[in-house]
């Protein structure tokens, strides 16, 4: 398994948000992440990420920790996310925003580009070449040049997947990814992280549009109140009393 | 030609001020590209301009070596001095960081080696327009080349939004150490170039109003472009040139002139060019198209 996830805990004072959660992500698999508000699916993206450190349990990318490093250092461990709200840097361009993202996947010395020489302005032509390659991904490469902040809402969603994509992750985190899109957005999405998985890399998908979730997902995996309370195929899933209950309420 | 030549020789200090001051607030630059607004800069030229005037008149070492060293010792300083301090964020790193200033003062103050208070002085002239410039050039030479490229990028994610910057596997402690150190050898180097054109060192040059000027000049110029601090620089060296005639006229003294004008222009700025200096050819360009579209309108 590409990412694993043992017994893991995070408590905030006496608020306990994530609790002895388990689960494991293959590689070019797409697993979902469902639960009612407050269930602590961003959470469980934050102690992924390393943005939090878990109380308890274990994180493990690719057989290696990555519970208590520094995002920075998960990130080179192949795990790159977006956020449930949006966070570009809203100063740079589109394609500067995913050229940032590349920061992982290039390795041009930087005595390289002092020295003037051709090879890191090679590299940077490669850089941007994947950069709009990325953009174009996402249907975005006629906005290449607009800052992001002035994007709109969805297409800034879709810089920020291409943003994350850049860094060529193994496991790719996306939190809410197709908030606040219209359906056409949506359908794009929803192809886009099909095409991510195909090329072998894994998907966290957090996400509240359930039919979305159904279609895209290959297993699903259901919190509530910080506990994993259903995982499965998306019909099982479905299917299950608890999950039902949890979204619906019980009958009293 | 005499006239030009006699022009030269009554700026000619002026010009290798204006140099001098370039690379101050280019070393404020350094760390504010990043986001971070660090005031340490007065203590780090107050490093280098006593270790070159030190080098300069106990040795014989040739003026590059000095220079070199002079920029060298801050640098070394500012790696265990920034570990910590870079962990602040925002108006606690500015306070920290004044307070390093004030450490290096105090120090100089009481270090009976240097004399004190009184400083060092008959300091031979070493540094002119033409050794200043060359290392402002360097200094704009490696800004040039950051400007755009994988670190390039990397330090503007981290003024934008750091810890998203970390999500994408930036090591942010380390750009902003390296920046923090960039500063601090330019302000030395400065420090060493000033130290060898006014021929004295003395504690009072390096307090707070210091690192302020740098500051000053580098928003006045706009810190959206590493030209910004050169031009900022350059305008408010000029400025009090000035004012002398203002000064003639009006019968105010020229000291409380220069504060009162530095001030009013970081104001003007401030409310009306909120990216310096350096944006008013971009601002003049888009009025003038408003305009442009406005009377099209209208016709």
């Amino acid at each position: 398994m590409l990412l694993s996830i043992e017994g893991v805990s995070r408590a905030f004072g006496g608020v306990r948000a994530v609790e002895d959660v388990t689960f494991a992500v293959g590689a070019g698999e797409v697993h979902g992440l469902i639960g009612p508000n407050g269930a602590g699916k961003t959470t469980l993206l934050n102690l992924v990420s390393g943005l939090l450190r878990p109380t308890a349990g274990r994180i493990l990318v690719g057989g290696a920790r990555a519970d208590g490093l520094a995002s920075h250092r998960v990130a080179a461990l192949g795990v790159t996310r977006t956020f449930q709200n949006i966070r570009l840097f809203p100063h740079l361009s589109a394609l500067e925003n995913v050229l940032v993202g590349e920061h992982l996947r290039r390795d041009a010395p930087l005595w390289r580009r002092m020295l003037c020489l051709p090879a890191a302005a090679r590299e940077e032509r490669g850089a941007r070449e994947r950069a709009l390659a990325l953009l174009a991904q996402v249907r975005l490469e006629d906005r290449a040049q607009e800052q992001a902040g002035n994007l709109s809402y969805g297409e800034q969603r879709r810089v920020e997947i291409a943003r994350a994509l850049g860094a060529e992750p193994r496991v790719l985190l996306l939190d809410e990814p197709t908030a606040g899109m219209n359906p056409a957005e949506v359908d794009s999405v929803a192809s886009l992280i099909r095409a991510v998985a195909r090329l072998g890399h894994s998907v966290l998908l957090v996400e509240h549009n359930v039919p979305l979730v159904m279609k895209v997902c290959d297993r699903i995996t259901v919190l509530n109140f910080g506990r994993v309370i259903a995982g499965g195929a998306p019909g099982d899933v479905a299917r299950d009393q608890a999950v039902v209950d949890a979204y619906l309420g019980t009958r009293r | 030609m005499e006239n030009l030549a006699d022009l030269w020789l009554t700026y000619q200090t002026a010009v290798a001020f204006i140099g001098v001051n370039a690379l101050l607030a280019l070393s404020v630059y350094a760390t504010l590209c990043c986001g971070q607004l660090s005031l340490a800069n007065a203590g780090f030229m107050a490093i280098g301009g006593y270790a070159g005037a030190l080098l300069t008149l106990h040795t014989q070492l040739p003026f590059a070596l000095v220079l070199a060293a002079a920029a060298a010792l801050p640098a070394l300083v500012a790696v265990p001095l920034g570990l910590p301090v870079l962990r602040l964020r925002g108006v606690f790193l500015a306070i920290a960081t004044i307070g390093w200033g004030e450490v290096v003062r105090l120090a100089l103050v009481n270090w009976d080696y240097t004399n004190g208070a009184l400083g060092l002085v008959a300091i031979p002239q070493r540094a002119g327009p033409g050794i200043i410039f060359l290392c402002l050039a360097l200094a704009l030479f490696v800004f040039w080349r950051l400007r755009g490229g994988r670190t390039g990028y990397a330090l503007e994610a981290i003024r934008e939004d750091e810890p998203a910057a970390r999500t994408l596997g930036i090591d942010t402690t380390a750009h902003k150490l390296a920046m923090f150190v960039l500063g601090a050898a330019l302000a030395g180097l400065a420090g060493g170039l000033e130290a060898h054109l006014t021929f004295m060192v003395a504690p009072s040059g390096y307090g707070f109003a210091r690192v302020v000027d740098m500051l000053v000049q580098a928003v006045v110029g706009g810190v959206a472009h590493f030209g910004g601090p050169v031009l900022g620089a350059a305008f408010l060296t000029l400025l009090p040139e000035g004012l002398r005639e203002v000064s003639h006229l009006t019968g105010m003294e020229p000291g409380p002139l220069r504060l009162l004008a530095n001030g009013l222009v970081l104001l003007a700025v401030i409310l009306f060019l909120p990216n310096g200096l350096v944006s008013l050819p971009g601002r003049l360009r888009a009025w003038r198209d408003e305009r442009r579209a406005a009377r099209a309108l209208v016709d």
